[in-house]
């Protein structure tokens, strides 16, 4: 018999309480017990970006984190960002701009831009690039998403 | 690959931890941050009996200015370092140091101990603790010890830390007031570990010779080192292109780089030339207060 944690945490403003493995990842919890499958798994090991969510504010690899030290903290993930139908002002811009084709790394780019840009409300092409540098993409080249992002910077809607 | 099945600890003070780790030893592992152990459990190169988590502990996140150190708790997250006014304005080479670990997701959550303790050789924080003559501070449920940044790194990912002992401090001594300062490194890509990393600090006399001169390099050997050889060519000299010249070509001489699928160890000598005179030259541009 395995045991099992306890715990709590809010995910996209709902509370969720459940009890995990102590391996479980997050991106494992959030993917296969909550059934939020937009957070992808690509690695495993921190290198390509695709788990990436926020924690309390904050990005983070949801491959990297287990479940269990997520207690009691707060999660987005990209299905936190729309409200009913409409899509955030990030996901709007990567659409308008063909920042995306097969769309595997598109939830981490969307998180890891979020960051930042409320770091940096106006960021250079070369700020973006750093920005989304832990993020890999294998179709688009990068020079569409960082339109996006420059995009949306522009428009001031990001939150 | 997913980990293998291990108990999670979760302490919330230092004591705790030093009684967990004095109990379970070898078949524990402190996990801090989680960006290199976590990697190497799901890859199940390390399968830790017990994980010791300290994100629960209090008291470890201290950042800390005294008049000669700075003082971090080994739980301060990397990207808190980066974010931090008073670092950027009197220890600015730790925040250019760290700007080059990884990317931001990875900053948010690697802790300053968790990348000194897992001391790889290429990594940033490792290499500005030997540049900066750091102290390590390290509590068991037997003792407490400090051991110096050269006696603390001993070989590849093997340090002086015994199996129950936590590093909870870290003092990185600070340089002169106004001596200049350039972390600088060689890697494929933004944010991969170093080839060859190099940190230098430089100061002059009223003579505008050379008063003050570290060079450590990382990624040319199993730990990081200050490379004496370049440093007594720069001391007591004016500084100039050329002077960097000899002081790049003597660390190249004292260094004898492994090769691996990165980098042969010719190339790497070569890196080591190169970036010790630039960055010297990057550092004596920003001395404070020149004539």
């Amino acid at each position: 018999m395995v045991e099992r944690i306890s715990i709590t945490l809010k995910v996209n403003g709902f509370e969720e309480t459940a009890a995990v493995e102590a391996r479980r990842s997050l991106v494992d919890f959030l993917r296969h017990d909550l059934g939020l499958v937009g957070t992808h798994v690509g690695c495993e090991h921190g290198v390509c970006g695709a788990c990436t969510v926020m924690l309390n504010g904050r990005t983070v690899r949801s491959c990297l984190l287990f479940a269990a030290q997520a207690d009691g903290a707060e999660i987005l993930t990209v299905e936190g960002l729309t409200k009913g139908e409409d899509l955030h002002p990030l996901q709007q811009a990567f659409q308008r701009h063909h920042a995306l084709q097969c769309g595997f790394c598109t939830p981490g780019m969307i998180l890891a831009a979020l960051e930042l840009l409320r770091d940096n409300p106006d960021p250079t092409d070369k700020e973006v690039r750093v920005g989304l540098s832990g993020n890999l993409c294998m179709c688009t080249g990068y020079v569409n998403i960082v339109r996006a992002v420059r995009a949306a910077a522009a428009e001031g809607q990001v939150r | 690959m997913k980990p293998a099945p291990f108990n999670l600890l979760r302490p919330r003070s230092v004591d705790e931890a030093l009684a967990l780790l004095q109990a379970h030893g070898d078949d524990a592992k402190v996990l801090a941050g989680g960006q290199s152990l976590v990697p190497l459990m799901n890859f199940r190169l390390a399968q830790p009996g017990n994980l010791i988590d300290l994100n629960g502990v209090r008291g470890l996140d201290q950042i800390q200015f005294n008049d000669h150190a700075l003082s971090l708790g080994a739980m301060v997250r990397q990207r808190d370092v980066e974010r931090s006014p008073a670092i950027a304005e009197r220890l600015p080479i730790l925040r250019e140091a760290i700007e080059q670990i990884a990317h931001p997701a990875i900053r948010n959550r690697g802790t300053v101990g968790g990348s000194l303790v897992h001391a790889d050789p290429s990594a940033e924080l490792p290499l500005l603790a030997i540049a900066l003559d750091a102290t390590f501070h390290l509590r068991s449920a037997r003792a407490s010890r400090s051991v110096a940044a050269r006696d603390f790194y001993q070989g590849y990912l093997i340090t002086d830390i015994a199996a129950d002992e936590l590093l909870v401090e870290i003092d990185f001594n600070l340089p002169p007031a106004n001596s200049g300062w350039c972390c600088a490194e060689i890697a494929r890509r933004q944010g991969d570990f170093a080839i060859v990393a190099v940190a230098v600090l430089l100061d002059r006399a009223s003579d505008r010779s050379v008063s003050f001169a570290r060079v450590a390099l990382g990624g040319v050997g199993p730990a990081p080192l200050r490379v004496a050889a370049a440093e007594e060519v720069l001391l007591g000299q004016r500084p100039g292109s050329e002077l960097f010249r000899r002081a790049g070509d003597a660390a190249e001489q004292a260094v004898e780089p492994p090769a691996d699928i990165h980098a042969s160890s010719a190339y790497r000598r070569h890196l080591t030339a190169v970036l010790v005179r630039r960055a010297l030259a990057t550092a004596e541009g920003r001395i404070q207060g020149q004539a």
